[in-house]
């Protein structure tokens, strides 16, 4: 099929590419509005205490402040940050301002004043008198009984037991795993643990924001979400929705740090205090622990197998903390059953979660979602089981892995916070990930007889598989809209963010496929409030098939436009007239086209027509992408140092439609894997203070820590897709650390489950096991 | 206030700019609309806010403007000629190097300054080189083939020339 696309599956450079290589004003921050202000938020330097007074007087006296904000200026209004569809299934917890702090790092105040320097001596000059309260820091702690209440505010909504720290719960079942462990040979538990990572985009979190001329209040801001926040504001600041104006420029990277409401709420006040344009900008710092981060997790997950491989009850117990807001609470940790568990199939299943609030910075989205925890869980058990039943591990995965035709009922069981669809397997390409996969590591030799020790050098390698989604089943949906201008291009707006994945490359190109045209005669305006259609955002790996879906729906419709018109024309029926290379060609014998240019002038000039069109598009199911990833390592049993030599990643993510690109998704995961299970973690000091808010000390990984890549595309041809697309952004961040870690076993015998793996940890397991 | 003033060259137009002593180079470049020079962290870890200072490549957001005075800046703004994209910004939009495209101008103008220098570097070089410029969103991979892309379309351009 894909031979005869033109458009669709092939390596175009990015649309928006030459605006970003020759650094043109493209980004939130890139413009200068006349008069305006800097606005800075004053942090909590307390965990958890009751702001008894804050007098603002001197900071007000300040000349250049025009306002400082306190809980007693702004609306009372409990909301959740999270960007998600309405109604959120977060707990409505999280308030503009509030007289109760519960982070280092919460929001104490604002001011605007007219530059960063004397916004920041504003913020000095405010003095606040806490009534300290214990902290709860430790994830162990929140729920035991006597425990400080975190949340002891009358207003909030939709927490599970305040009185217990608990944000939310989960516990479904499928089948009885009491049963299935009584069936079982052997029984396998382990217990892992992962840490808080923070998404750390190159672009901070950045928001200006100004009343125009009509005084609507305009937000241009770094946000993956633009209709969800537009909405969360309106509701927030208590003005109408139709007089907020959402605009999303080019943004720095997101990786769902942006599917958060998080700076354009207080910017908004700001600006409406003032009646002056705000803007916020987070430093690097405040990034770090003022923005959102990764739920850390502590996981109990056991298996029970019968002798000849096949598990026959899974199950996953997680108690997870989001901090000291419930920003995707239930739904990330939701989705570390939903979307692990099934991966292998089991006729019993259970998955229970408790997701505590603890007084730390505020988990949040975060690529992945819940998914790279559980993996890692998953993913570590099973290479164990093989271990001990003397399996092959890629043969163990075969054996038990989903497979074409399947219908998983656990995901619809846990769902996006409530019930939801179950997922049916329409497109499959994990046996292949993992055959080619395989070859391109050299498996087969070197899982039997790996490279031989050099002195203090161990080598091995290891294999970790995984799944996500396309979108949110039933939920996530998009509209796009196509208008044909008299030159023969087309604009195409979408409400879809490309927040730097390429989303709006991969739409035009599945606009131009349809229509017939190439790619140049596509313009895309995407992710503004106020010109383009209802997108949900760019989240849940939904944007190429759900806006890519709409995409595909609307192109059809203004072709059909565009045959009529040529039919007429041309004097053809338009069943024997199709779209292609710009012209609108008869199919069979005569000799009768007309190129699209001449088309669009007559209906504009002749018929005063008109040509365009919109469509909505969701789909009530999300078809999982696949992923094998295997590791080549070298462990130096001197150093404890673990050496990636070869990472292989081996992904189905239905049709590419754009090769090169999914290609970069897949390698950009993989560096977020590695630096989640070797590097990164937000230390906190016993008083909830993050220690380490910086690059220097907060290891990303950088070009040279990064080990040989190889990244192999498996196409198959997902049936609910445009063009048989389904995701990539976030597949490939599942596994490398679990694929490297199973190498690390295979190499020196000890299993880590604890994240993220240091030297000084593999120093210290080589030196408990004796064998250094 | 205080303020001096500083005469620059920068992407060929020569400049003179009313400063404060203490501010910084990334600031008054941002100020007076250069705006491919990026904030990424403030303190010289990331590399976002890379410029070209006579030649070679520094961070500007550790840099007072005040040094720059007398000396010769480009940005990113400067480095295309016209509509014709120096083979560095080819190469990144060929390789599909630029993802959210933040880094980018800081990776490309490291590059330039290194390829001066450097016009036949192995991949070892580049990513030693490339260190200095953080990506959240390619894993490097493909910047690293756009630089020796562009390095070997550099001297292909030599040879023919």
């Amino acid at each position: 099929m894909s031979s005869e696309r033109s458009i669709v599956g092939k390596n175009f450079k990015k649309v928006d590419g030459v605006k970003l290589v020759t650094g043109r004003p493209a980004f939130t921050d890139d413009i200068h509005l006349q008069g305006m202000l800097i606005g800075k938020i004053l942090p909590s330097t307390r965990a958890h205490a009751r702001i008894k007074n804050i007098d603002t007087s001197k900071a007000k006296a300040l000349p250049g402040v025009h306002a400082v904000l306190t809980y007693r200026d702004v609306p009372r209004v409990p909301h959740t940050t999270a960007g998600q569809a309405w109604p959120e299934p977060s707990p409505k917890d999280t308030y503009l301002l509030d007289s109760k702090v519960r982070f280092v790092g919460d929001r104490v105040a604002a001011v605007a004043a007219e530059s960063r320097a004397i916004a920041e001596e504003a913020l000095r000059l405010i003095e606040v008198e806490y009534e300290d309260l214990p902290p709860v820091l430790e994830i162990e702690q929140a729920m035991a009984p006597g425990a400080p209440v975190i949340h002891d505010e009358p207003d909030s909504t939709g927490i599970h037991d305040a009185s217990r720290n608990i944000a939310g719960h989960i516990f479904k079942e499928i089948g009885s795993v009491d049963r299935g462990f009584r069936e079982a040979d052997y029984i396998f538990e382990r217990e892992f643990r992962t840490q808080r990572q923070q998404h750390c985009p190159i672009e901070p979190h950045v928001t200006i924001s100004w009343l125009d001329p009509d005084n609507r209040l305009v937000i241009r801001t770094s946000t993956q979400v633009p209709y969800h926040a537009r909405r969360q504001v309106a509701q927030i600041l208590q003005i109408p929705l139709q007089r907020v104006h959402v605009v999303k420029p080019r943004i720095g990277g997101g990786f769902g740090g942006k599917q958060e409401m998080l700076l354009e709420d207080i910017c908004g006040a700001l600006a409406l205090a003032t009646r002056r344009p705000v803007k916020i900008e987070y430093t690097r710092e405040e990034e770090f622990y003022m923005a959102r981060s990764r739920h850390p997790q502590i996981l109990r997950m056991k298996m029970g197998v019968k002798r000849d491989g096949e598990i026959v009850a899974s199950q996953l117990v997680v108690l997870a903390t989001t901090g000291a807001y419930g920003s995707h609470a239930t739904t990330v940790q939701g989705n570390t059953g939903s979307k692990v568990l099934p991966l292998y199939r089991a006729p019993n299943m259970r998955f229970e979660c408790h997701v505590v609030y603890t007084n730390a910075p505020v988990a949040g989205a975060f690529r992945g979602y819940g998914c790279p925890q559980g993996f890692f869980a998953q993913e570590s058990l099973v290479d164990e089981i093989a271990h001990e039943l003397k399996m092959d591990p890629i043969e163990f995965r075969r054996k038990n892995m989903i497979r074409l035709g399947d219908v998983d009922e656990l995901s619809a069981e846990l769902g996006e916070g409530r019930r939801g669809l179950p997922r049916r397997i329409r497109s499959c390409g994990l046996p292949e990930c993992l055959e080619q996969g395989a070859a391109a590591i050299d498996w087969e030799r070197k899982r039997k007889a790996p490279p031989a020790s050099n002195g203090h050098l161990r080598r091995g390698v290891g294999v970790a598989c995984s799944m996500q989604g396309s979108g949110i089943a039933g939920i996530d949906w998009a509209c796009a809209m196509i208008k044909l201008n008299e030159d023969g291009s087309f604009h195409l707006l979408v409400g879809a963010s490309d927040v730097g994945a390429g989303a709006d490359t991969v739409l035009a190109q599945i606009a131009a496929e349809t229509l017939g045209v190439s790619l140049d005669k596509i313009t895309v305006t995407s992710g503004d409030t106020d010109i383009t259609p209802f997108d949900v955002g760019a989240y849940a790996s939904s944007t190429t098939i759900i806006s890519g879906g709409a995409v595909k729906k609307t192109a059809e419709k203004v072709r059909d436009h565009i045959v009529k018109l040529a039919s007429k024309m041309l004097n053809v029926p338009p069943d024997n007239l199709i779209c292609r290379d710009n012209h609108v060609v008869a199919k069979c014998g005569c000799d009768k086209s007309v190129t699209i240019a001449d088309l669009a002038m007559h209906a504009t000039y002749r018929e005063k027509l008109q040509i365009i069109d919109s469509a909505s598009h969701f789909i009530t199911d999300s078809p999982p992408p696949f992923c094998a990833q295997f590791a080549d390592v070298e462990v130096d049993t001197e150093t404890g140092e673990i050496r990636v030599l070869h990472l292989v990643t081996a992904v189905d993510c239905g049709v590419p439609i754009n090769p090169r690109q999914a290609e970069g998704q897949a390698e950009g995961a993989v560096a977020q894997s590695l630096g989640y299970g070797f590097t990164e973690e937000m230390v906190l000091d016993g008083q909830g203070r993050m220690i380490n808010p910086s690059f220097l000390d907060y290891k990303i990984l950088s070009s040279k820590d990064m080990p040989k890549l190889t990244t192999i595309l498996v196409e198959t041809e997902e049936p609910l897709g445009p063009y048989g697309a389904k995701s990539i952004g976030e597949v490939a961040i599942n596994t490398a650390t679990p694929a490297v870690l199973n190498a690390v076993f295979h190499a020196t015998g000890i299993r880590f489950t604890k994240l993220p793996v240091r030297p000084e940890d593999v120093l210290r397991a080589l030196s408990a096991k004796g064998g250094a | 206030m205080n303020t001096i003033e500083i005469g620059v060259k920068i992407n060929g137009e020569s400049k003179r700019w009313r400063i404060a002593p203490g501010d910084l180079l990334l600031d008054v470049l941002r100020r007076e609309g250069y705006y491919g020079v990026k904030r990424g962290c403030e303190s010289g870890e990331c590399g976002a806010c890379t410029v070209l200072l006579d030649g070679k490549a520094i961070n500007s957001c550790v840099m007072f403007a005040a040094q720059a005075d007398g000396c010769e800046l480009l940005t990113i703004e400067g480095l295309a000629q016209g509509d014709t994209l120096d083979p560095i910004q080819d190469a990144f939009l060929e390789c599909g190097a630029v993802q959210c495209g933040y880094c980018t101008p800081g990776m490309i103008l490291n590059a330039k300054a290194f390829l001066a220098q450097q016009p036949d570097p192995s991949e070892d070089e580049v990513r030693d080189m490339l260190a200095g410029n953080l990506c959240r969103c390619t894993g490097y991979l493909k910047p690293v083939e756009a630089v020796l892309a562009a390095a070997e379309a550099c001297r292909q351009k030599a040879k023919d020339r």
